[in-house]
């Protein structure tokens, strides 16, 4: 082996130790800290705010009941900004995908005239800083009567996501082997034909990556869903609600259990899609 | 709409296969410019139009291009403010920062990965839950760490520490220590960046220094190079191009951060940088013409820097 060769003093050794440590204490100690408060009574936490193992009696998971149910029950509503996130993260996954298939596709496999400045204009659209575009976006938007709707968020949301998901998909189908689509195409088969049959198949596990970064990003976006949903609390999205739950004396435990929630879609994503990009692998080997 | 579409595939069949191609290409990829147009493009020249131009919020039904009255009051206003100055200002030392800190720790903390050890696959998954965890998420659990009231900081300083009271984190522009005055909430931002995006960077390193030969670094232990020396030598020099676009990225994002930073302050406590300078001109005093020229400057600012970025790397590779 190669390492037998280098070798390594003590110290390096306890220095890397000591590293590897305290970035593990660091990235899951706050995200454990917010879980142990949100299952502690607020009076609990107001009075002992350093006892960080709650005695089981003590553990208490009213929090996420009561930061989910609607206020119409007397609850903070979260469960109904879920709902909302979910239909727009979903929304613009879909529509986004959709429309930088066709276009990746294009720019990985066809050669065009005018490619690489259409590649040149969408790296630099992708730098534009986002707040820069909300204040015309902000000003078109409630002149086309489409504040206050998830639709018109959905629209901005996949045109902040093509850059991206062009680029992400452009690069897998670039190295996906091309002599089958040639084939089929000398087979007279279509090009869209190609692109569901062929190309849409092989290339799944890179679709789903670039997916799942995308509802990452429509999960996790703020600055527009505050501008343009603000004054319709029906359609506040789950980080807008938490946001404006904050400003309210909400007790912290249902904020943090708020959070928690949040999480999980984003935790489950990761489970179902390492599945699919791992099968997607397989079957891929198995021809 | 069927007829035009027939025709077209029609005519498809006499044209050449580079006009075929050209078709196929752009017909694939309207729909994604379409996007980009309609929500990037066509607002972003609205931006330089609001930027210079004399109308208030109530005159945009009635604006056209032949009606706009040109003016450069707003960028002279903006330019002329000391609250313009300050938010560049502030937005500087903010995305130099946490991109020193986000690429420096990444690096650090990926060298110290290098060597194979038991588990060290869940290791590396739970050094990327600051950067998986949503950002309300994040932000929410560090408001309640820094709680003057309940959070676990201030509440250890003072049972453990002998603090005398606590500390508003999140709300302190200058925090006296030892008769100098330090940011105190604007490092705190930073340092939320830092844990958030860090992991980005280890998981790019990462996978460049699995690239690294390691017949190269032998040859270099067999010659009598020292651990040090074979890490200044062989193996950042690796690093260098994957920094390089990470710097670039790093400090682009950064410098238009919007969503961490009000998350945590709303901008109190000396941390409005521009991008929360824009949101605020925008909502909170509904001036669109000077939103729109701090816009247009933070841009420009980008672009420069761009610009230099793309020079400056240039002028290495040539060398």
């Amino acid at each position: 082996m190669s390492t037998s060769v280098r070798r390594e003093s003590g110290g390096v050794k306890a220095l890397r130790a000591s590293i590897i440590i305290i970035t593990l204490v660091l990235s899951i100690g706050p995200v454990l800290y917010g879980i142990v408060l949100s299952v502690r009574p607020f009076a609990a936490v107001l009075n002992d705010p350093l006892n960080l193992f709650p005695a089981p009696s003590e553990l208490d998971f009213s929090a996420y009941a009561d930061a989910l149910r609607s206020t119409a029950d007397g609850g903070y509503g979260l469960g109904g900004f879920l709902v909302n996130s979910l239909i727009l993260a979903v929304g613009t996954v879909l529509a986004s995908i959709l429309v930088s298939i066709l276009g990746a596709y294009a720019t990985a496999r066809i050669r065009f005239s005018g490619r690489s400045v259409g590649n040149a204009i969408i790296v630099a659209v992708y730098m534009f800083p986002g707040v820069v575009l909300a204040v015309p976006l902000f000003v078109l938007l409630s002149r086309a009567g489409l504040t206050g709707t998830l639709v018109g968020l959905v629209v901005v949301y996949v045109a902040l996501t093509v850059p991206v998901s062009l680029y992400m998909l452009r690069n897998y189908f670039i190295a996906l082997p091309s002599s089958i689509e040639d084939a089929a195409l000398i087979d007279g088969c279509s090009l869209m034909g190609v692109i569901w049959r062929i190309v849409l198949p092989i290339a799944l596990p890179g679709i789903a990556a670039t997916a799942m970064y995308m509802f990452m990003i429509a999960w996790n976006e703020y600055l527009y869903a505050l501008l343009f949903l603000v004054q319709s609390r029906e359609l506040w999205t789950a980080p807008l609600g938490i946001a404006q739950l904050t400003e309210f004396d909400t007790p912290v435990t249902i904020l943090l259990a708020g959070s928690i929630v949040v999480t999980i879609p984003v935790v489950v994503l990761f489970i179902f899609a390492q599945r699919l990009l791992i099968s997607g692998l397989a079957s891929g080997a198995e021809k | 709409m069927a007829d035009a579409r027939t025709t077209k595939v029609a005519r498809g069949s006499r044209l050449s296969r580079a006009q075929r191609a050209n078709l196929h290409g752009y017909l694939l990829s309207a729909p994604s410019y379409l996007a980009i147009t309609l929500v990037i493009l066509i607002p972003f020249c609205a931006v330089v139009v609001f930027a210079f131009a004399d109308f208030r919020l109530i005159d945009i039904p009635q604006l056209n291009l032949g009606n706009i009255e040109w003016s450069l009051g707003n960028m002279r206003d903006a330019l002329g403010s000391g609250a313009f100055w300050g938010a560049l200002g502030t937005t500087v030392a903010y995305a130099v920062f946490t991109t020193i800190g986000v690429i420096g720790g990444g690096v650090i903390v990926a060298l110290a990965m290098r060597k194979r050890f038991r588990g060290q696959n869940v290791v590396r998954a739970l050094f990327l839950v600051p950067y998986v965890l949503p950002v309300i998420a994040g932000a929410t659990i560090w408001r309640t760490m820094l709680n003057p009231q309940y959070g676990i900081i201030n509440a250890f300083g003072m049972q453990v520490l002998g603090w005398e009271a606590p500390i508003a984190f999140l709300t302190t522009k200058s925090f006296d220590v030892a008769g100098v005055g330090i940011p105190l909430a604007l490092i705190v931002v930073i340092l939320f960046e830092i844990w958030k995006s860090a992991p980005f960077t280890f998981l790019f390193v990462t996978a460049r220094l699995q690239n690294v030969p390691a017949e190269l670094e032998d040859a270099a232990a067999i010659d009598g190079a020292n651990a040090r020396q074979r890490l200044t030598h062989i193996v950042l020099p690796q690093l260098r191009t994957v920094v390089m676009v990470l710097l670039l990225l790093r400090f682009i994002w950064s410098f238009q951060n919007f969503n961490d930073i009000y998350l945590l302050t709303q901008g109190a406590g000396g941390t409005e940088v521009m991008a929360v300078k824009v949101f605020k001109e925008l909502t909170v005093r509904a001036d669109v013409g000077s939103a729109a020229a701090y816009g247009l400057c933070m841009t420009a600012i980008l672009i420069v820097f761009g610009i230099l970025w793309a020079l400056a790397n240039r002028r290495k590779e040539a060398m």
